[in-house]
């Protein structure tokens, strides 16, 4: 295989994941208007509850995943409607404290559970490997987060732009009062709302769980980027950061093994230039 | 009447004795190492973090700029010293002078870049910047030692007179006294025309806006500042402690000056002089045991502080008064 198509392949695969954990931040300070420093959270107890159901109760990786995904959209309703929703009107620094204070509560609690160390996960043997397609060899396992990824942004794209309660998110990022003033139920919505948004994240961190590793420090680790992708796809869209978070796994990867010296202050500056280039994201909401 | 003439009262006899009451918590503070020996590298680091945190508090707490990277700056200022220290510049306060302005131009080029920008956008770029200084201080290993951290740093003796000893006597004395000018300038920045402007910045931008403020020089301009102070607090870090860390430039350094800013309340004045002690105390305490119980207790803290008492340890006790107060009018 080319270094090209290396990069381009490990870019998309990277990117993916990106998108799957942000995507539900993108709705959620869209619909919601509440910073969530926090999201990265979700992303590492999906991983946790991945790794911890395959190693210790011997559960295959698709559906550890599957499980935890469930289980951490469970809680993120609960959080949800037990705290998030008391701070919706608040500053936008009480909204950065409360969920900075979350982040460290969670690193707390995991590093108390599974120490300080990052989790391995082995992969299933049917994800090892690499597969021949055409003239192109591939990694399995990147092949199948790509293929699986783009099925699950498919289906989360189908919910948004074709059903009723894809149409009523739209409704109530475009106009709270409005939507609320025609008979919908936003408290309601942005819960299920938000539960979608951690049940994603869950999703993301336990399949990419070998590409961010499963470590105490995630939230804090990865918090940039997810807060990046968000903010160059634009707030409250669900295709902006599809673009953003490609991007931003293409750029990172071909920065990382074409100037390993620079790592990712090359990163780190584009989005400077990108976001003084388009202050609200490259894809403007109207 | 009576509400009259005890304002009259109220007016007259405080003003003279004023100026020296409020000098009186520094002079204790200043006979510390007579009556706690052996505290003064703990205490120096205090009034570094209150320095840091007061920068902070311009921001935040006056301008209602919140940022998630403030130790980029306090970073900057730290290897600033540092490196010059290494290539031979000793002298402190010289170093310090260096440090500020070279955190001040750094603030400068992010601030015209960042400060068009509000909300997440704005966070995500404080954080950025924060990331970015961070990762070049990383991979320069040649300037800055990367993960090892900077070594071989020593200063000359303040003014020539003064040599940095082991007890630390000469670091607490040297920050104590910075951090008393950098207090008096900051309490007069922000009793002057341009604090009350950035107090309305912090309100109401539009209207400030109206009424003709030029708003994003302002912001600019409060921005400078406190890098440039935020840069003194990194170089008084390098200093006393003849190092510098790559935390100095750490998301986490980041979080921690606003969680002890906000803890002891920001836009006050004074929540920087008892949120950084109260947390430095329990940090002390807590990560003795095991950092996830620091984690933990500062998460819950946080936590409850944004529920239950949004305005840190002074805003309690405000509203305590007030609430006193209200009864007795009663």
């Amino acid at each position: 295989m080319t270094t090209l198509t290396t990069i381009l392949f490990f870019g998309i695969a990277y990117g993916m994941i990106l998108y799957l954990i942000s995507v539900g931040l993108s709705v959620t300070m869209g619909l919601m208007g509440f910073v969530d420093l926090a999201h990265g959270v979700f992303a590492m107890l999906g991983g946790y509850a991945t790794v911890t159901f395959m190693n210790r109760l011997g559960v295959p990786f698709l559906l550890a995943v599957a499980v935890g995904c469930l289980l951490v959209a469970a809680l993120g309703f609960v959080l949800e409607r037990m705290l998030y929703r008391h701070l919706y009107g608040r500053s936008e620094l009480d909204q950065v404290l409360f969920s900075f204070g979350l982040i460290l509560v969670s690193v707390a609690i995991v590093r108390i559970a599974w120490g300080p160390l990052a989790q391995p996960i082995r992969l299933p043997e049917y994800l090892k490997g690499q597969v021949r397609i055409l003239d192109l060899t591939l990694p399995t396992y990147r092949l199948a987060l790509v293929a699986f990824g783009a099925t699950v942004i498919a289906g989360l794209w189908f919910i948004f732009d074709r059903t009723l309660f894809g149409a009523r998110i739209r409704a109530a990022v475009d106009n709270r009062a409005m939507a609320q003033s025609i008979g919908i139920n936003t408290s309601r919505l942005f819960a299920a709302a938000f539960g979608l948004g951690t049940g994603l994240a869950a999703l993301g961190g336990g399949l990419g769980a070998d590409i961010l590793a499963i470590a105490p420090a995630y939230p804090l680790q990865y918090i940039v980027y997810f807060l990046i992708v968000v903010a160059v796809g634009g707030l409250g869209n669900i295709k902006g950061p599809f673009v953003a978070a490609l991007a931003i796994g293409l750029a990172d990867t071909a920065c990382r093994y074409f100037l390993p010296a620079v790592g990712s202050i090359f990163l780190f500056a584009f989005v400077f230039v990108v976001l003084i280039w388009r202050p609200n994201g490259i894809v403007e909401r109207r | 009447m009576l509400a009259v003439s005890s304002l009259h009262i109220d007016r007259a006899a405080p003003l003279s004795l004023l100026p020296l009451l409020k000098l009186l918590p520094w002079i204790a503070v200043a006979g510390l190492p007579l009556a706690l020996p052996g505290y003064e590298p703990l205490a120096t680091q205090v009034f570094v973090m209150i320095l840091f945190a007061l920068s902070l508090d311009l921001l935040v707490g006056y301008a209602g700029i919140v940022t998630l990277g403030h130790a980029g700056l306090f970073g900057v200022g730290g290897y600033t010293a540092g490196i010059l220290s290494v290539h031979g510049l000793t002298d402190p306060i010289f170093t310090a002078i260096c440090a500020m302005l070279l955190a001040a131009g750094t603030g400068l080029i992010f601030g015209v870049a960042m400060l068009r920008t509000k909300g997440l956008t704005l966070l995500m770029l404080t954080m950025a910047s924060a990331f970015l200084l961070y990762e070049i201080a990383n991979k320069a290993t040649g300037l800055t030692g990367g993960e090892d951290g900077l070594q071989g740093v020593s200063f000359t003796p303040v003014l020539g007179l003064f040599a940095f000893d082991f007890q630390g006597k000469t670091a607490f004395f040297y920050s104590l006294a910075a951090l008393f000018l950098a207090f008096i300038f900051v309490q007069a920045l922000i009793q002057s025309p341009f604090g009350w402007s950035l107090r309305g910045i912090r309100e109401n931008d539009a209207r400030m806006v109206a009424i003709g403020c030029p708003i994003m020089r302002r912001r600019l301009i409060v921005y400078v500042i406190a890098s440039a102070l935020a840069g003194l607090a990194g170089a008084l870090q390098a200093q006393s402690t003849q190092f510098v860390a790559l935390y100095s430039l750490s998301f986490e350094l980041s979080g921690n000056v606003l969680i002890m800013l906000i803890l002891g309340g920001s836009g006050c004045l004074y929540g920087a002089f008892v949120g950084v002690p109260i947390f430095m105390f329990a940090q002390d305490q807590l990560a003795k045991q095991d950092p996830a119980n620091w984690f933990l207790g500062q998460g819950i803290i946080l936590i409850a502080m944004v529920m239950l008492a949004p305005g840190g340890v002074l805003g309690v006790c405000q509203r305590l008064f007030a609430a006193v107060a209200a009864r007795r009018r009663a």
